[in-house]
């Protein structure tokens, strides 16, 4: 499909702007723009077109079955989007006094309450605007508080072996040192070895929990006492909070800190890989840390509160992504008390009911009831047949389904991890199982033929070799 | 109460009865008794979307909707075109995941390719990402793409946005690495501290082009300072102001950073934003986050991918030298759909009201006593005394309507865009007059 | 697999070529390049780095992988094989002519087998 730049005919344009009524003033000459500016030259018509068609060349939610493992691809509801797009919210500026951004503030209070209260933590920060800037935040409380008790040889943050890439990114980030630990064979957090590498130089943990195999770690209170008795803290990274919200809180299991995937649990649409909203949340003890603002309420005024000598700063511009914020916020107050837990169970109810039908010819690798995903690996059949985990997911795109995620966890082979969510019916599941059953057994018997897949989009599959080898990241104009 | 399950309790049922359970607690079984929360997370109960819409249009209305607005420092109030906001909306582009299958995720990389096309033409930069969080945070992931073994420090100018000192600062905090501020010499950056403080442990150098003043530094002659010093030059750039002030691409930038809301995103109390990222291809290999590139597909045909992923978290992991992961994607769409709707002529339009505004209203100011307190030239914000009680001014004009300039330490920080107009503008003095005079 | 007589092999798929006793150049074998697949990219150190025995001394990236390259002697970088930055698929193409660092005043050198040594190792580990 041609781009944009391709498109441009010289002279081409929208008429967006009226004439100027004040007299006309450029840049001195010193400070001129002396290149031309090649963007492209179109009239409305051509824009239009062009994202239609762009749209048809991708797949989101509510074009089908999305379930990709870790990512919580849940619906996203419609009224969250209404609510995003009143002006009162949309149009106000960030640095307006706060008399007269009492609406916004609120936003941000009530979510502070009802996600402090889901997670079990005593005040939410939204200023990181992904999970992995949540992660960061929550690291940099821990070093602000070890720095704060005077223990600046707490260097060394531990990680499962199972754990996502940013978790160990995030530590060096904050000058730490990873310790990965392997992971028992359950699955879990070997204690063992946990209390063989906590010590004096302990700054935390990070784990996540149900883990990344969606095992819940059932000796959670054992761990956190462990770190915490070696002077560390634990942090927990939200991403699969969805099977336990309202059901559990990572609060009552030890942990200090935590950081939300809004755009998973909270329903806020990926956008194609963002804006999401990495809110964090903290114990007592950390929230003099915490990012400024902190968002105060006096007499049912609300206000910004910038004085916080121990605040580790700012880690983004004003308050983080607001309109997410309150994107999540109006989930919240749409599902209550209720509604919260019975997403969660249902959550796990869907996973448990997909792994069961999958159960009958492919190797799961969770044993027992699983949470709100499962993890299946291909490495037999790899070996014996030469089907991989990459053919099964390139297979399901020709069917209309979205391929779960695929070789991860790391410490699984021919990994792909199916995250249904609770917002797809009995039916979806059903009609997913019995596709995914399909293909397994032509793969099986027609190796050859599955590898080509998939046949019905747009492009095959793409040379990355090429693509990494000699990148072109840019149109340049021939 | 609101929920979005399609399985109906008879459904749930028949599941929990393939798997040989009675009830959704026996999911829960396995997980010690205490955790559980007995009787629920002591939250509201659930409401229906008549009530839900109710309460949120009541807190919206709790905000005010200012018409007039002459106040910008990091947010500006410019028009999106209505197709931006049509297009931005489209449900596959909101409901879709980071395309991590190329397949059937073709629009969402082309889009991603044909913005960093974009934003380079913009700076007259060689490369750029796909974006990160905000101009704050790409400031502050510039400064840690110039760390090397021999050289940490960065010097920064104090002509910035606070907002992106403050990133810069905790990220070099946690890092453990130094970072010295430059002071600020009549709205600009002061070169004499600059030179002095230029040795062999610099990494780089940041500046605002314009500053946070609005002024319009001497762009060139940082930049040949800080690579005399051995220095990367990292300048951060207004993008509707790049359309027509030099790019950094001129200036010597090795990377071009910035606050991307202005080019479609709503102000919507700070986010979500874009941080757009562009450096030399010099420094291609340490720019985080994702990058689109083309290649072809197996029989030849355009395909576009994610690639160069053997830097990212997921892969390189402790050894990352970053661990962004999500962008703000359908920022970036915005982004490029408002340039592909302004077009190279639009674009240069909305910057030179958007100066030309400013200059007018700035002499309309001088003339009742608001002088401007800086000498240099500057683009669309500019910083005035206040020879009356600047609270109780604001205040006058919030209450007909108008959102003044900012409250800084010199005086008022005023932003005009395309979108004060003129008799907007005689508006504002007037009401200021009015005040003061009472 | 041909495994060059002249050049010794670590059991981490480094070869080494002693250009003389204190001078050699080190490369990654045929069967690392094999089993790493297309490479697309190489970070190599400066030179004048020390390198030591054991430790990495940069690394090489497939499409979805790293690998680090562990030096298996110690002593200073006098060069680095600047081609590679520009066309890693040399590595692929001919891997005992793609060396990636000239090292100098060699100080200590890890246990290395020689071409047939590394040939039976190479069978064991597949």
């Amino acid at each position: 499909m041609k781009l944009l730049f391709e498109k441009s005919v010289p002279g081409r344009r929208c008429t967006m702007l009226p004439e100027c009524d004040v007299p006309v003033v450029t840049p001195s000459e010193h400070h001129t723009r002396n290149i031309e500016l090649r963007l492209p030259e179109l009239a409305e018509t051509d824009i239009a077109r062009h994202y239609s068609a762009l749209e048809r060349r991708a797949h989101g939610v509510n074009n089908g079955f999305y379930p990709l493992g870790s990512c919580t691809m849940k619906y996203n509801p419609r009224i969250n989007e209404a609510v995003a797009s009143l002006p009162g919210f949309s149009q106000i500026h960030p640095l307006q006094p706060d008399n007269t951004a009492q609406g916004s503030l609120e936003v941000m209070y009530l979510a502070n309450q009802y996600l402090g209260e889901l997670t079990g933590m005593d005040e939410m920060s939204f200023q990181p605007a992904a999970g992995a800037h949540g992660e960061l935040t929550c690291i940099m409380l821990f070093k602000r508080y070890h720095e704060a008790m005077g223990h600046t040889e707490r260097k060394k943050i531990i990680i499962p072996d199972s754990a996502h890439g940013t978790n160990p990114a995030t530590a060096v980030m904050c000058g730490m040192k990873v310790i990965n630990i392997p992971s028992g064979e359950d699955g879990c957090v070997d204690l063992d070895k946990l209390r063989s590498v906590v010590g004096e130089d302990t700054a935390g943990l990070m784990l996540t929990n149900p883990n990344t195999l969606g095992i819940f770690e059932k000796d959670i209170l054992e761990i956190t006492k462990i770190v915490h008795d070696a002077g560390g803290l634990v942090f927990y990274d939200g991403a699969n909070l969805n099977p336990i919200m309202g059901v559990i809180r990572p609060g009552d299991m030890g942990f200090d800190c935590v950081h939300l995937n809004l755009h998973k649990t909270f329903s806020t649409p990926h956008g194609g890989g963002g804006p999401g909203s990495g809110a964090i949340g903290c114990k007592k003890f950390l929230t003099p840390y915490l990012p400024k603002p902190r968002i105060k309420e006096k007499d049912g005024i609300y206000s910004r509160d910038f004085h916080g000598p121990q605040s580790i700063g700012k880690v983004k511009s004003f308050y983080g992504n607001f309109l997410i914020t309150l994107r999540a916020l109006t989930y919240v107050v749409t599902l209550g008390r209720e509604g919260i837990t019975q997403s969660a169970k249902n959550a796990v109810l869907n996973a448990n009911y997909m792994m069961k039908r999958l159960g009958e010819c492919y190797e799961i690798i969770n044993k027992g009831i699983c949470m709100h995903e499962f993890v299946i690996t291909m490495e037999k059949e790899a070996k014996e047949y030469g089907v991989t985990a990459m053919d099964i997911a390139k297979a399901l795109i020709d069917r209309g389904i979205h391929p779960p995620t695929m070789y991860f966890p790391l410490i699984v082979q021919e990994a792909l991890m199916v995250e249904p969510t609770e917002t797809e019916g009995k039916e979806t599941l059903d009609e997913a199982a019995d596709i995914l059953i399909e293909i397994y057994k032509k793969g099986i018997a027609h190796p050859e033929e599955i590898h080509g897949l998939p046949k019905t989009t747009p492009i095959g599959r793409p040379d990355e070799l090429k693509a990494a080898r000699h990148p072109i990241l840019r149109y340049v104009r021939e | 109460m609101g929920d979005y399950l399609p399985s109906t309790k008879e459904q749930q049922q028949e599941m929990l009865e393939a798997i040989g359970l009675k009830s959704l607690e026996d999911l829960y079984a396995y997980i010690p008794k205490d955790l559980i929360l007995k009787d629920g997370p002591n939250i509201p109960d659930g409401k229906s979307e008549i009530e839900v819409r109710r309460m949120m249009t009541e807190m919206a209305s709790k905000n005010k909707v200012f018409s007039s607005i002459f106040r910008g420092a990091g947010a500006y109030h410019h028009y999106i075109p209505a197709e931006v906001s049509a297009v931005v909306s489209k449900e596959t582009f909101v409901t879709s995941y980071t395309p991590y299958q190329p397949e059937m995720s073709q629009g969402i990389l082309q889009s991603i390719f044909e913005y960093q096309t974009m934003i380079c033409e913009l700076t007259g930069m060689d490369v750029s990402n796909a974006s990160v969080y905000d101009g704050a945070n790409a400031a502050a992931e510039a400064v840690a793409m110039c760390k090397d073994r021999k050289r940490t420090k960065t010097l920064v100018s104090g002509a910035s946005n606070p907002d992106v000192i403050d990133a810069i600062k905790t990220y070099c905090w946690a890092a453990d690495t130094e970072m010295e501020m430059i002071p600020v010499k009549d709205g600009v950056t002061d070169l004499d501290v600059l030179k002095e403080k230029m040795d062999s442990s610099v990494a780089s150098v940041y500046i605002a082009y314009p500053n946070y003043f609005g002024i319009l530094e001497d762009a060139q002659k940082i930049g040949e300072i800080a690579h005399e010093g051995g220095a990367k030059y990292i300048m951060g750039v207004n993008p509707i102001a790049s359309a027509i002030i030099k790019t950094a691409g001129e200036c010597g930038a090795d990377i071009a950073v910035g606050e991307g809301q202005p080019l479609g995103m709503g102000m919507g109390y700070g986010g979500p934003y874009l941080g757009f990222m562009a450096s030399t291809t010099a420094m291609l290999r340490k720019l985080p986050g994702r990058i689109a590139g083309e290649t072809t597909d197996d029989e030849g045909r355009r395909a576009f991918v994610l690639t160069l992923q053997a830097r990212e978290q997921h892969i390189r992991r402790e050894k990352a030298s970053s661990n962004v992961c999500s962008n703000q994607a359908l920022c970036a769409m915005t982004a490029a759909v408002y340039m592909a709707t302004m077009g190279p002529e639009g674009m240069k339009q909305v910057a030179t009201q958007s100066t030309s505004k400013a200059h007018y209203l700035a002499s309309k100011l001088d003339k009742i006593g608001f002088k401007r307190v800086h000498q240099g030239e500057f683009f669309h914000e500019f910083v005035t005394s206040c020879p009356g009680d600047c609270q109780e001014i604001l205040r006058y004009l919030e209450d007909h309507g108008v959102l003044g300039g900012l409250p800084v330490e010199e005086g008022i920080l005023w932003c005009t865009t395309e979108m004060n107009t003129k008799a907007d503008m005689d508006h504002l003095v007037a009401l200021i007059g009015e005040v003061c005079q009472s | 697999m041909n495994n060059p007589e002249h050049l010794k092999y670590s059991k981490s798929h480094e070869w080494v070529e002693f250009l003389d006793e204190t001078t050699a150049r080190v490369g990654i074998t045929d069967f690392a390049q094999n089993s790493l697949g297309g490479l697309v990219f190489v970070n190599l150190p400066e030179e004048e780095d020390d390198i030591t025995a054991g430790e990495s001394l940069g690394d090489v990236e497939s499409v979805k992988a790293v690998s680090d390259i562990i030096s298996p002697i110690s002593g200073k970088v006098a060069k680095i094989n600047e081609d590679l930055l520009d066309e890693p698929e040399k590595i692929n193409e001919d891997p005992y002519g793609a060396w990636f660092v000239e090292v100098s005043e060699i100080s200590e050198i890890d246990e290395l087998l020689d071409a047939k040594e590394y040939e039976a190792f190479c069978k064991e580990e597949e």
